[in-house]
Protein backbone atom coordinates (compact mmCIF):
# COMPACT_ATOMS: atom_id res chain seq x y z
CA UNK A 1 0.00 0.00 0.00
CA UNK A 2 0.88 3.41 -0.74
CA UNK A 3 0.01 5.57 2.05
CA UNK A 4 0.98 9.58 1.10
CA UNK A 5 0.31 10.13 4.64
CA UNK A 6 3.09 12.50 6.05
CA UNK A 7 4.03 14.03 9.56
CA UNK A 8 5.90 16.89 8.93
CA UNK A 9 7.72 19.26 11.76
CA UNK A 10 10.35 21.65 11.38
CA UNK A 11 13.60 20.53 13.46
CA UNK A 12 16.87 22.79 13.64
CA UNK A 13 20.17 21.26 13.89
CA UNK A 14 22.91 19.70 11.10
CA UNK A 15 23.04 16.38 9.25
CA UNK A 16 26.07 14.95 7.83
CA UNK A 17 25.99 13.03 4.29
CA UNK A 18 28.18 9.88 3.53
CA UNK A 19 30.88 12.48 1.53
CA UNK A 20 31.08 14.30 4.78
CA UNK A 21 29.42 16.95 4.11
CA UNK A 22 26.86 18.55 6.59
CA UNK A 23 23.81 20.31 5.80
CA UNK A 24 21.78 22.48 7.94
CA UNK A 25 18.15 20.80 8.91
CA UNK A 26 15.08 22.78 8.81
CA UNK A 27 12.47 20.18 8.76
CA UNK A 28 11.74 16.29 8.72
CA UNK A 29 9.11 14.56 7.23
CA UNK A 30 7.86 11.04 8.75
CA UNK A 31 6.44 8.57 7.29
CA UNK A 32 5.26 4.45 6.21
CA UNK A 33 5.61 3.66 3.23
CA UNK A 34 7.76 1.94 0.39
CA UNK A 35 11.26 2.56 0.58
CA UNK A 36 13.68 3.94 -1.70
CA UNK A 37 16.32 1.52 -0.71
CA UNK A 38 15.92 -1.05 2.04
CA UNK A 39 14.61 -4.60 1.12
CA UNK A 40 11.64 -4.51 2.80
CA UNK A 41 7.92 -3.77 1.53
CA UNK A 42 7.43 -1.21 3.89
CA UNK A 43 9.50 0.91 6.35
CA UNK A 44 8.86 4.05 8.19
CA UNK A 45 11.13 6.66 6.62
CA UNK A 46 12.58 9.69 7.88
CA UNK A 47 13.75 12.59 5.28
CA UNK A 48 15.53 15.17 6.83
CA UNK A 49 16.18 18.34 4.68
CA UNK A 50 17.10 21.62 4.29
CA UNK A 51 13.93 23.04 2.74
CA UNK A 52 15.49 26.17 1.42
CA UNK A 53 18.21 24.17 -0.26
CA UNK A 54 16.73 21.92 -3.29
CA UNK A 55 15.11 18.59 -3.46
CA UNK A 56 18.98 17.27 -3.30
CA UNK A 57 19.54 18.51 0.58
CA UNK A 58 18.33 15.28 1.90
CA UNK A 59 19.21 12.87 4.80
CA UNK A 60 17.03 9.75 4.81
CA UNK A 61 16.75 6.84 6.76
CA UNK A 62 14.39 3.83 6.12
CA UNK A 63 13.94 1.79 9.49
CA UNK A 64 11.72 -1.50 10.03
CA UNK A 65 8.85 -1.15 12.63
CA UNK A 66 10.97 -2.36 15.65
CA UNK A 67 14.04 -0.20 14.47
CA UNK A 68 11.56 2.69 14.29
CA UNK A 69 10.29 2.35 17.99
CA UNK A 70 13.26 1.38 19.81
CA UNK A 71 14.96 4.23 17.97
CA UNK A 72 12.09 6.38 19.35
CA UNK A 73 12.49 4.78 23.07
CA UNK A 74 16.15 5.46 22.59
CA UNK A 75 15.83 9.63 21.68
CA UNK A 76 13.37 9.80 24.65
CA UNK A 77 15.89 8.25 26.94
CA UNK A 78 18.27 9.94 26.04
CA UNK A 79 16.50 13.22 26.44
CA UNK A 80 15.05 12.05 30.13
CA UNK A 81 18.65 11.12 31.06
CA UNK A 82 19.90 15.05 30.84
CA UNK A 83 19.25 17.62 33.76
CA UNK A 84 16.22 19.70 32.27
CA UNK A 85 18.28 23.04 32.56
CA UNK A 86 20.74 21.36 30.18
CA UNK A 87 17.90 20.40 27.64
CA UNK A 88 17.58 24.19 27.48
CA UNK A 89 21.03 24.68 26.59
CA UNK A 90 21.20 24.48 22.74
CA UNK B 1 14.77 -12.75 -36.12
CA UNK B 2 16.18 -9.30 -35.43
CA UNK B 3 15.45 -8.03 -32.16
CA UNK B 4 16.96 -3.87 -31.22
CA UNK B 5 15.69 -1.65 -29.41
CA UNK B 6 16.43 2.48 -28.25
CA UNK B 7 16.23 3.39 -25.08
CA UNK B 8 17.06 6.92 -24.09
CA UNK B 9 15.88 9.77 -21.84
CA UNK B 10 13.59 12.75 -23.33
CA UNK B 11 12.06 15.77 -22.53
CA UNK B 12 8.94 17.11 -23.72
CA UNK B 13 6.23 19.65 -23.22
CA UNK B 14 3.60 19.02 -20.30
CA UNK B 15 1.42 20.94 -18.22
CA UNK B 16 1.99 24.77 -18.72
CA UNK B 17 4.44 24.26 -21.44
CA UNK B 18 6.93 22.63 -18.51
CA UNK B 19 9.86 20.63 -19.31
CA UNK B 20 8.82 17.03 -18.06
CA UNK B 21 11.45 14.09 -18.06
CA UNK B 22 10.50 11.00 -19.17
CA UNK B 23 12.36 7.64 -20.06
CA UNK B 24 11.26 6.32 -24.29
CA UNK B 25 12.04 2.91 -24.96
CA UNK B 26 10.97 1.84 -28.98
CA UNK B 27 11.88 -1.29 -30.95
CA UNK B 28 14.19 -0.55 -34.07
CA UNK B 29 12.77 -0.83 -37.27
CA UNK B 30 9.83 1.23 -39.09
CA UNK B 31 6.96 0.14 -37.23
CA UNK B 32 3.93 0.73 -37.17
CA UNK B 33 4.37 0.25 -33.24
CA UNK B 34 1.66 1.14 -30.75
CA UNK B 35 2.38 2.77 -27.81
CA UNK B 36 2.58 2.63 -24.04
CA UNK B 37 2.23 5.39 -21.32
CA UNK B 38 4.04 3.51 -18.26
CA UNK B 39 3.20 5.31 -14.98
CA UNK B 40 5.51 4.93 -11.92
CA UNK B 41 5.11 3.81 -8.62
CA UNK B 42 5.07 5.87 -5.56
CA UNK B 43 9.10 5.79 -4.78
CA UNK B 44 9.44 7.13 -7.79
CA UNK B 45 10.74 7.24 -11.35
CA UNK B 46 13.06 4.39 -10.59
CA UNK B 47 15.11 1.85 -12.14
CA UNK B 48 12.80 -0.54 -11.85
CA UNK B 49 10.30 1.52 -14.04
CA UNK B 50 12.36 1.86 -17.08
CA UNK B 51 12.98 -1.61 -16.70
CA UNK B 52 9.42 -1.67 -17.41
CA UNK B 53 9.29 0.61 -19.96
CA UNK B 54 11.99 -2.01 -22.07
CA UNK B 55 10.12 -4.74 -21.17
CA UNK B 56 7.46 -3.09 -23.56
CA UNK B 57 9.50 -1.98 -26.46
CA UNK B 58 11.07 -5.84 -26.29
CA UNK B 59 7.70 -7.09 -26.91
CA UNK B 60 6.98 -4.46 -29.45
CA UNK B 61 5.91 -1.43 -28.18
CA UNK B 62 6.78 2.52 -27.65
CA UNK B 63 6.91 2.81 -24.29
CA UNK B 64 7.08 6.52 -22.66
CA UNK B 65 7.26 7.12 -18.77
CA UNK B 66 7.22 10.37 -17.60
CA UNK B 67 8.58 11.44 -14.24
CA UNK B 68 5.64 13.22 -13.05
CA UNK B 69 8.25 14.62 -9.85
CA UNK B 70 10.59 16.64 -12.38
CA UNK B 71 9.12 19.92 -10.96
CA UNK B 72 10.09 19.15 -7.62
CA UNK B 73 13.48 17.37 -8.36
CA UNK B 74 14.23 20.73 -10.03
CA UNK B 75 17.95 21.04 -8.92
CA UNK B 76 18.82 17.38 -8.50
CA UNK B 77 19.54 14.55 -10.79
CA UNK B 78 18.25 12.08 -8.59
CA UNK B 79 14.71 10.96 -8.69
CA UNK B 80 14.87 9.35 -5.25
CA UNK B 81 15.09 13.09 -3.78
CA UNK B 82 12.63 14.39 -6.17
CA UNK B 83 10.26 11.63 -4.82
CA UNK B 84 10.69 12.81 -1.41
CA UNK B 85 9.92 16.88 -2.67
CA UNK B 86 6.89 15.48 -4.31
CA UNK B 87 5.86 14.04 -0.85
CA UNK B 88 6.76 16.63 1.45
CA UNK B 89 4.44 18.91 -1.35
CA UNK B 90 1.88 16.30 -0.45
CA UNK B 91 2.15 14.69 -3.70
CA UNK B 92 1.39 15.29 -7.45
CA UNK B 93 -1.74 17.20 -8.53
CA UNK B 94 -4.10 15.26 -10.50
CA UNK B 95 -4.50 18.32 -13.10
CA UNK B 96 -0.97 18.38 -13.61
CA UNK B 97 -1.09 14.58 -14.09
CA UNK B 98 -3.49 14.47 -15.83
CA UNK B 99 -1.94 17.48 -18.33
CA UNK B 100 1.21 15.86 -18.25
CA UNK B 101 0.13 12.31 -19.28
CA UNK B 102 -2.23 13.83 -22.33
CA UNK B 103 1.07 15.48 -23.99
CA UNK B 104 2.98 11.78 -23.27
CA UNK B 105 -0.04 10.04 -25.06
CA UNK B 106 0.65 12.90 -27.87
CA UNK B 107 3.99 12.49 -28.03
CA UNK B 108 3.53 8.64 -28.95
CA UNK B 109 1.18 9.03 -31.08
CA UNK B 110 2.86 11.74 -33.15
CA UNK B 111 6.01 9.23 -33.83
CA UNK B 112 5.84 8.34 -37.71
CA UNK B 113 6.23 4.50 -36.78
CA UNK B 114 3.03 4.93 -34.38
CA UNK B 115 -0.14 3.04 -34.84
CA UNK B 116 -1.92 5.81 -33.66
CA UNK B 117 -2.97 3.32 -30.62
CA UNK B 118 -1.96 3.92 -27.28
CA UNK B 119 -2.65 2.47 -23.88
CA UNK B 120 -1.86 3.65 -20.31
CA UNK B 121 -0.19 1.02 -17.56
CA UNK B 122 0.52 1.94 -13.89
CA UNK B 123 2.08 0.85 -10.46
CA UNK B 124 1.10 1.25 -6.99
CA UNK B 125 -0.51 4.92 -6.92
CA UNK B 126 0.21 4.80 -10.73
CA UNK B 127 -2.43 2.21 -11.02
CA UNK B 128 -4.97 4.68 -9.36
CA UNK B 129 -3.49 7.45 -11.71
CA UNK B 130 -3.63 5.11 -14.75
CA UNK B 131 -7.38 4.89 -13.52
CA UNK B 132 -7.86 8.43 -13.45
CA UNK B 133 -6.44 8.71 -17.07
CA UNK B 134 -8.24 6.21 -18.92
CA UNK B 135 -11.06 8.13 -17.31
CA UNK B 136 -10.62 11.31 -18.43
CA UNK B 137 -8.15 11.06 -21.45
CA UNK B 138 -7.96 9.26 -25.29
CA UNK B 139 -6.72 6.02 -24.35
CA UNK B 140 -7.67 2.50 -26.47
CA UNK B 141 -6.67 0.23 -23.33
CA UNK B 142 -6.01 0.70 -19.42
CA UNK B 143 -4.15 -1.53 -17.33
CA UNK B 144 -4.47 -0.94 -13.51
CA UNK B 145 -2.07 -2.63 -11.39
CA UNK B 146 -2.93 -2.63 -7.48
CA UNK B 147 -3.92 0.74 -7.45
CA UNK B 148 -4.64 2.28 -4.12
CA UNK B 149 -6.83 5.02 -3.40
CA UNK B 150 -9.30 4.58 -6.37
CA UNK B 151 -12.00 4.46 -3.44
CA UNK B 152 -11.42 6.74 -1.22
CA UNK B 153 -12.64 8.61 2.19
CA UNK B 154 -14.28 12.22 1.94
CA UNK B 155 -11.48 12.96 4.59
CA UNK B 156 -8.35 11.16 2.54
CA UNK B 157 -8.86 13.55 -0.18
CA UNK B 158 -6.59 15.98 -0.26
CA UNK B 159 -5.82 19.54 -2.70
CA UNK B 160 -3.92 17.41 -4.66
CA UNK B 161 -6.37 14.78 -5.40
CA UNK B 162 -9.72 16.16 -4.27
CA UNK B 163 -11.79 14.07 -6.47
CA UNK B 164 -12.25 10.17 -5.84
CA UNK B 165 -10.96 8.39 -8.77
CA UNK B 166 -13.59 6.13 -8.54
CA UNK B 167 -16.27 9.09 -9.48
CA UNK B 168 -14.35 8.91 -12.52
CA UNK B 169 -15.41 5.48 -13.64
CA UNK B 170 -18.19 6.38 -15.93
CA UNK B 171 -15.96 9.19 -18.01
CA UNK B 172 -13.58 5.79 -18.74
CA UNK B 173 -14.18 4.94 -22.41
CA UNK B 174 -11.50 2.54 -23.43
CA UNK B 175 -10.71 -1.27 -22.38
CA UNK B 176 -9.94 -1.77 -17.90
CA UNK B 177 -7.44 -4.75 -17.11
CA UNK B 178 -7.05 -4.56 -13.58
CA UNK B 179 -4.75 -6.76 -11.71
CA UNK B 180 -4.39 -7.55 -7.96
CA UNK B 181 -3.73 -9.32 -4.70
CA UNK B 182 -6.03 -10.87 -2.31
CA UNK B 183 -3.44 -10.04 0.58
CA UNK B 184 -3.28 -6.35 -0.21
CA UNK B 185 -4.44 -3.30 2.13
CA UNK B 186 -4.45 -1.09 -0.24
CA UNK B 187 -6.49 -1.40 -2.50
CA UNK B 188 -7.87 -4.33 -0.36
CA UNK B 189 -10.01 -7.18 -1.47
CA UNK B 190 -12.97 -5.43 -0.69
CA UNK B 191 -11.85 -1.95 -2.43
CA UNK B 192 -11.70 -3.72 -5.53
CA UNK B 193 -15.09 -5.41 -5.22
CA UNK B 194 -16.49 -1.74 -4.93
CA UNK B 195 -14.34 -0.61 -8.43
CA UNK B 196 -15.55 -3.87 -10.23
CA UNK B 197 -19.20 -3.19 -9.56
CA UNK B 198 -19.00 0.53 -9.97
CA UNK B 199 -17.21 -1.00 -13.50
CA UNK B 200 -20.35 -3.00 -13.69
CA UNK B 201 -23.38 -0.76 -13.33
CA UNK B 202 -21.33 1.43 -15.46
CA UNK B 203 -21.80 -0.90 -17.85
CA UNK B 204 -17.89 -0.59 -18.81
CA UNK B 205 -15.83 -2.96 -20.36
CA UNK B 206 -13.44 -4.46 -17.64
CA UNK B 207 -11.28 -7.97 -16.61
CA UNK B 208 -10.35 -8.10 -13.29
CA UNK B 209 -7.65 -10.67 -12.11
CA UNK B 210 -6.88 -11.15 -8.18
CA UNK B 211 -4.20 -13.14 -6.88
CA UNK B 212 -4.16 -15.69 -3.96
CA UNK B 213 -0.80 -15.80 -1.39
CA UNK B 214 0.23 -11.97 -3.23
CA UNK B 215 0.24 -8.59 -1.88
CA UNK B 216 0.70 -5.12 -2.96
CA UNK B 217 3.81 -4.40 -5.98
CA UNK B 218 4.04 -7.99 -6.55
CA UNK B 219 5.77 -7.15 -9.63
CA UNK B 220 8.11 -5.40 -8.02
CA UNK B 221 11.65 -8.04 -8.45
CA UNK B 222 13.57 -5.73 -6.20
CA UNK B 223 11.16 -6.28 -3.69
CA UNK B 224 9.97 -9.05 -0.60
CA UNK B 225 6.89 -8.43 -2.33
CA UNK B 226 7.48 -9.64 -5.61
CA UNK B 227 5.57 -12.69 -6.67
CA UNK B 228 6.98 -14.91 -9.48
CA UNK B 229 3.92 -16.89 -10.80
CA UNK B 230 1.24 -14.13 -9.67
CA UNK B 231 3.66 -11.41 -11.93
CA UNK B 232 4.52 -14.09 -15.18
CA UNK B 233 0.67 -14.60 -15.10
CA UNK B 234 -0.09 -10.86 -14.76
CA UNK B 235 2.47 -10.36 -17.56
CA UNK B 236 0.97 -12.91 -19.91
CA UNK B 237 -2.69 -10.90 -19.09
CA UNK B 238 -0.72 -7.50 -19.94
CA UNK B 239 0.43 -8.63 -23.27
CA UNK B 240 -2.73 -10.57 -24.22
CA UNK B 241 -4.62 -7.81 -23.58
CA UNK B 242 -2.67 -4.71 -25.38
CA UNK B 243 -2.46 -7.49 -28.48
CA UNK B 244 -5.93 -7.27 -28.54
CA UNK B 245 -6.92 -3.67 -28.03
CA UNK B 246 -3.60 -1.91 -29.46
CA UNK B 247 -2.84 -3.81 -32.71
CA UNK B 248 -3.54 -2.85 -35.78
CA UNK B 249 -2.13 -0.13 -38.33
Amino acid sequence: MCTWVTMSTAVSGSGKGPEGEWIHLTDAHVYFDHPQHSVMNHALIVDFVDSSAGPGARLAVELNTESARRLVAAIEAALGAVEPAVLEDC
Amino acid sequence: MYEGMIAESIRYEGDGGDLVDAYYARPLGPGPFPGVLVIHHNPGWDEATKEIARRFAVHGYAAISPHLFTREGAGTTNPQDASAAARAAGGVPDARMLADTDAALSYLRAQPYSNGKAGVIGYCSGGRQSYIVACNLAVDAAIVCYGGRIVVAAEDLTQATPVPAIDMTPGLSCPLLGLFGVEDRNPSPEQVAIIEAELKENGKDYEFHSYEDTGHSFFSVDRPAFRVESANDGWARIFDFYAKHLAGS
